[in-house]
């Protein structure tokens, strides 16, 4: 029997990450504390076996004396999708529902929240020039990744991706030819550059920022998932102020607004997808 | 012998598991005492029919699971496609869009590793017919953990191939069953105060 005053609460990996989120929160301003810890652990494991450091304490020095390594470190923690027009009836509902809508304006703002790597800002861009309002439009692309925003404004994927991405281009209602919206050289599809005019991609943190700017539409999609009850709460107070009456609220096909304050604010626009229309 | 109890089991399950699962959930009853969390490999845009129809033709209560959802005795989860599912240490349900794991999502290691660090030597986890190698590495980590683990007998599964790799990779599981004795198994291990012998 021990007489020491230890906790034992919290296994010794859970102190280690609680030191690491702090750690990185007082040293480069980033703030993970309010993750889903699962995920996050994932992620941090991962980049542990990777990076061959020999623990999470051993990651906590590193990423102290390492900006190089705190970089690696970013970017392990960020979420990546891998393919455009992912969960083509949401952007059949968008093409359909939404973009009639803010058709009628004059000029239609739109912010991408959490854009990672771009195939959604590109998939919207690619319905904004079909229907024939893109160059009414201003679209806001931000991330907290500054890695993952440098390729967003790339606009250079895999072309193994392509195929998948044309799949879901063509069951979200595109009747075109997809091809006409990129180049094809070596082993990357370049997208055409009359898409990337009017997108604004900028360095945006959810989590430790404000509001953006004034908008018509924000797509937030799968980013909620990755934080805990708080946070989403937080996160969803600034999407909605940062929304016109009549703007619309796009997220992920299983998040919620419902727990939240703004529940309120809003009311059901799809049927199928969660898109809100602010009262 | 001593007295072990558990509190959760994760399923994981590929090709043949509409079959699989029906007939592995018809055998326990609505008011099974733990909750069990299944991850089925399906196509990205299947939505939430498996779970209506194994809710449909079973006694026990089966859902699609939703993020952040405290789990509850005697439900069954579902996890949705193309995401995957991770369970909490707080007992409750997580999403994640992260990339494809052993070309799946969701990943049944996924599932399994994070259900190993929450429930430890309380969970049970179970490996059935498929045609592929995810789950493998996860049950490694459930054991690791001091889980429960029983693969289903690769001549009951419609594929063979993932139980097998399953039993490569844990060549010390606890069971190997055949389909139709799974469940009076779950049941004598989740019954309050059984015995087991390890």
């Amino acid at each position: 029997m021990s007489f020491s005053a230890e906790n034992t609460d919290i296994s010794n990996e859970n102190l280690e990450i609680n030191l690491l989120i702090e750690a990185v929160r007082e040293k480069y301003g980033y703030d993970f504390s309010g993750y889903s810890r699962a995920s996050l652990k994932r992620r941090i494991k991962k980049t542990l076996n990777e990076s061959h450091s020999t623990s999470i304490s051993g990651m906590i020095h590193r990423l102290i004396y390492e900006k190089e390594f705190f970089d690696l470190l970013l970017l392990d923690l960020s979420i990546n999708v891998t393919e455009m027009f992912r969960d083509p009836l949401f952007f059949r509902e968008i093409r359909e529902k939404v973009i009639p809508v803010l058709s009628k304006q004059s000029s239609i703002k739109i912010w991408h929240a959490g854009c990672s790597t771009g195939e959604e800002v590109y998939s919207m861009a690619i319905l904004l020039k079909e229907a024939g309002i893109y160059n009414r439009c201003q679209i806001f692309a931000t991330d907290f990744n500054e890695v993952v925003l440098a390729k967003a404004k790339q606009g250079i994927f895999p072309i193994s991706n392509i195929k998948e991405s044309t799949k879901n281009y063509q069951k979200s209602g595109g009747t075109g030819s997809f091809t006409e919206w990129y180049t094809a050289k070596y082993d990357f599809a370049i997208v055409e550059s009359s898409l990337q005019k009017n997108i604004l991609f900028a360095d945006h943190n959810l989590v430790t920022d404000g509001v953006f700017s004034e908008v018509d539409l924000v797509m937030c999609r799968n980013v909620l998932i990755y934080f805990d009850r708080p946070l989403q709460n937080r996160v969803l107070r600034l999407l909605s102020d940062s929304l016109s009456i009549g703007g619309f609220l796009a997220i992920g096909s299983k998040e919620s607004i419902h727990f939240s304050g703004i529940t309120g604010e809003f009311e059901k626009f799809s049927h199928t997808r969660k898109i809100f229309r602010k009262k | 012998m001593r007295e072990r109890h558990f509190s959760c089991i994760v399923i994981g399950v590929s090709a043949g598991g509409l079959k699989a699962l029906t007939s592995l959930f018809k055998s326990l009853p609505a008011d099974f005492p733990v909750p069990t969390v299944v991850v089925q490999h399906e196509k990205a845009d299947s939505g939430d029919l498996l779970a209506e129809i194994l809710d449909h033709r079973t006694a026990l209560s089966v859902r699609t699971a939703e993020e952040k959802e405290k789990l509850k005795d005697g439900v069954v989860y579902i996890c949705p496609a193309d995401y995957h599912l991770l369970i909490e240490e707080d007992k409750t349900l997580s999403l994640s869009v992260e990339p494809k794991v052993n070309f799946a999502r969701p990943s049944i290691d996924v599932l399994f590793e994070t259900a190993a660090i929450a429930y430890g030597k309380e969970l049970i986890a179970i490996i059935l017919t498929g045609a592929s190698s995810d789950g493998a590495m996860g049950l490694m980590k459930v054991m690791e953990h001091g889980g429960y683990s029983i693969i289903q007998d690769s001549a009951t599964a419609y594929s063979s191939y993932m139980p097998e790799a399953a039993l490569r990779a844990c060549p010390d599981v606890d069971d190997i069953l055949p389909l139709q004795e799974i469940p009076s198994r779950l049941i004598s291990l989740c019954r309050k105060g059984s015995f087991c012998d390890r």
